[in-house]
């Protein structure tokens, strides 16, 4: 019963916070002049011609209550405005890019959750040895690491000295223009996924060589984090009056460090999954800027370098959006995983 | 005598009186010596205000406390790496005229002296000891410098995060009920973004410069130490002593700094030793998409931005430009990774329950 009013309490408050979302976004577009704000409404470069029109007709001289209700009536009926860099409805232009970020994202979270769990339960097993140095060392130092200096470092070891073996961008030229011609089909816009259902295994490799350089980039500071916070969460599961059990038991030290200390070790991680969705979306905006390659990362940087305003609102709202549901997935997520939420002990 | 004796004890006891006074001192020094805050500071005015307070803060720590210091820092030998590497940086940047000087007839200090338009990166020589970098501006004078805008970006945007942290977290966590329900829901709506996404558009809504950096990291990096203080306060709150002082008719203001903070401001201040080498690297990242300091300004972030289209060397010798990214950066993660290791010693010290297991 309990559990049904902590999901019904979590629905709730769920639409305050999306209208304090809208209502931070909508305060951030006070800063512009009526003018520069008319540009959300404007699908066509021809109609800046009549911005004093667009000013009357959209009443962006209104009361700001008026211009708040206006501006969301606009955004619920899929109206966000006009990408100039990219020349196409903000709305198309996120669905447009979004396949490529996906494919980033689909990549680099797994090696992130898995690559740090297993690194931190072994760090945490062989506590003050010295893999427990190394990895803290490393990990510190991944950490400290700007991504964007190590992408680029990357790119002058993996494109500059291999010559072209690891190279940025999406797909090679060749393989660019094959992607668009009617023998591939694009089912996804995801590259490789496209690849692999076409049967086209040039397109994939090419699409995979074009993916390791930005992953890597993408993890390496992410995975220190998980590896440090799965090691001291391995730490004190280990304390726990169980794991004596389990050893006086007889058990051999493997099963109960990966049966009895890790299950519990990962509820912990599990909570932090919102900041990995942080992070990836942080690390795209970078990421793709360094490697120029075309995703929602790199639409939002050239819209914000081009000072275009609908744009990197646009994009500021969705990825908030998303987030704000990915944090309600986890928490609903954890009423299942935790046995103690779950039987009502300790929700909040 | 015994006055003075008074007064020192009563600033051993509180943390934040302390900076209080620290601060007070370096205005009034700075007052007296006549500094030109604008300008780059003069050399030897800040030599005296940083021995000034380091002697003050000497006279009032207890020799124990000291020791006490000095035998968590042994324990952890990392964390000394960390304030060696920080000290060296503090020095750069106080003797950033020594090291590299200033051109006659140049300004601005902070505005990198360029030797020439051509776009074609220079390798080191004689006369730039790490060469020249897009639009032969020189790196050398750029990474010496840019640690100042470094120390500047992450102290000021830590200090005003703090500070707005602490005030609104004290008046959540001890008044409680509508005051803390709208400052927490507030929290609620800024966390809900993620970081970077809100920092850039708040960058692009104020016009892209160093400042509008240092105001949006300070906007996305408050609530979390609001939080974090308002968490504090509340595990204190029904302290007895607390309940003590409220008996005997302190107000609440005395009962807040008095009482309440020094005894849970810690976890703030450690995290904000931790995080000042991620606001730097915030800064930076902003930089490096070209939304900081204007162009020329000497800026780690900046450089790298230079150096983007001078990955690969012509065919035949591709790393000919390196120095142009590899410089700056390792600058940055340096300096990043000093602050990681000194939040560590920071912890070790402020609070040694916390200390690694």
């Amino acid at each position: 019963m309990e559990l049904r009013a902590y999901i019904i309490r979590r629905l709730l408050l769920l639409p305050p916070v999306l209208f304090g979302v809208s209502l931070l976004v909508f305060g951030i577009l006070q800063f512009f002049s009526p003018v520069e704000r008319a540009a959300l409404y404007v699908r066509d470069p021809k109609q800046f011609a009549n911005i004093a029109e667009i000013i009357e007709k959209y009443g962006l001289n209104a009361p700001i209550w008026e211009q708040y209700i206006n501006w969301i009536g606009q955004i619920f009926q899929g109206n966000l405005g006009w990408s100039k860099v990219v020349s196409m409805p903000v709305s198309e232009a996120i669905m447009y890019f979004l396949p490529a970020t996906l494919e980033l994202a689909i990549f680099a979270t797994p090696i992130i959750i898995l690559g740090g769990i297993f690194l931190g339960s072994k760090a945490a097993a062989h506590k003050d040895r010295f893999l427990d140095h190394a990895t803290r060392v490393g990990a510190i130092m991944g950490w400290s690491l700007p991504t964007f200096w190590l992408g680029l470092m990357l790119l002058m070891v993996f494109y500059g000295y291999f010559s072209g073996l690891l190279p940025p961008e999406r797909l090679s030229t060749e393989m660019n223009i094959l992607v668009h011609t009617e023998a591939f089909t694009e089912y996804t816009g995801l590259h490789f996924l496209d690849a692999i259902l076409n049967g086209n295994w040039q397109v994939l490799g090419d699409s995979l060589r074009h993916l390791v350089l930005p992953v890597i980039t993408l993890t390496v500071v992410n995975i220190a984090f998980i590896m440090r916070l799965m090691r001291s969460s391995m730490l004190e599961s280990l304390g726990k009056g169980y794991i004596l059990t389990a050893r006086a038991k007889g058990l051999d030290e493997n099963t109960v460090v990966n049966k009895h200390a890790r299950k519990n070790a990962l509820i912990p991680v599990l909570t932090v999954s919102g900041y990995i969705f942080v992070a990836i979306v942080n690390g795209v905006v970078i990421t793709e800027t360094i490697f120029n390659y075309k995703g929602l990362g790199w639409w939002a940087w050239q819209s914000a370098v081009n000072l275009d305003i609908p744009s990197v609102l646009a994009f500021t709202l969705f990825t908030a959006v998303l987030f704000v549901l990915t944090n309600l997935v986890v928490d609903l997520l954890y009423t299942r995983i935790d046995p103690r939420v779950r039987l009502g002990g300790r929700v909040r | 005598m015994i006055k003075l004796r008074f007064w020192l004890c009563q600033l051993r006891k509180n943390p934040l009186a302390t900076v209080v006074a620290c601060l007070l001192i370096s205005i009034t020094l700075g007052l007296i010596l006549g500094l030109d805050w604008g300008e780059g500071f003069d050399l030897w005015s800040i030599v005296s205000l940083v021995l000034f307070n380091a002697a003050f803060l000497f006279v009032l720590i207890k020799r124990k406390q000291l020791k006490f210091w000095f035998h968590q820092l042994r324990r952890n030998p990392l964390s000394l790496v960390g304030i060696a590497i920080i000290l060296t940086f503090i020095i750069i940047a106080v003797f950033a005229p020594l090291i590299a000087p200033t051109p006659e007839g140049h300004f601005d200090p902070y505005q990198i002296p360029r030797d020439g338009y051509s776009p074609v990166p220079q390798p080191p020589s004689e006369e730039h000891t790490f060469g020249t970098t897009q639009g032969q501006y020189d790196i050398f004078y750029g990474v010496i410098w840019g640690t100042r805008s470094a120390f500047q970006v992450g102290l000021i945007v830590i200090g005003v995060v703090l500070i707005i942290g602490i005030v609104l977290g004290s008046l959540a966590g001890y008044f409680g009920g509508i005051i803390d329900e709208v400052i927490m829901r507030v929290t609620d709506i800024f966390l809900a973004f993620p970081t970077l996404i809100l920092a850039m558009a708040i960058v692009v809504a104020l016009g892209p410069s160093l400042n509008s950096v240092m105001i949006a990291l300070a906007a996305v990096s408050w609530p979390v130490y609001t939080r974090l203080v308002r968490g504090d306060i509340l595990a204190v709150r029904e302290e007895d002593y607390v309940e003590a002082a409220r008996g005997i008719g302190a107000s609440h203001p005395r009962i807040i700094i008095k009482h309440i903070l020094p005894n849970s401001i810690y976890p703030a201040l450690i995290m904000a030793s931790l995080d000042i080498g991620a606001i730097v690297l915030a800064a930076a990242a902003l930089s490096f998409l070209g939304l900081g300091a204007p162009e020329g300004y000497a800026d780690w972030g900046q450089m790298i931005n230079f150096a983007r289209n001078w990955i690969v060397g012509p065919p035949g010798d591709p790393f000919a430009y390196w120095y142009t990214v590899t410089i700056p950066g390792l600058f940055i993660f340096m300096f990043v990774m000093g602050w990681n290791l000194l939040g560590d010693a920071f912890r070790d010290i402020l609070d040694p329950r916390l200390a690694k297991r």
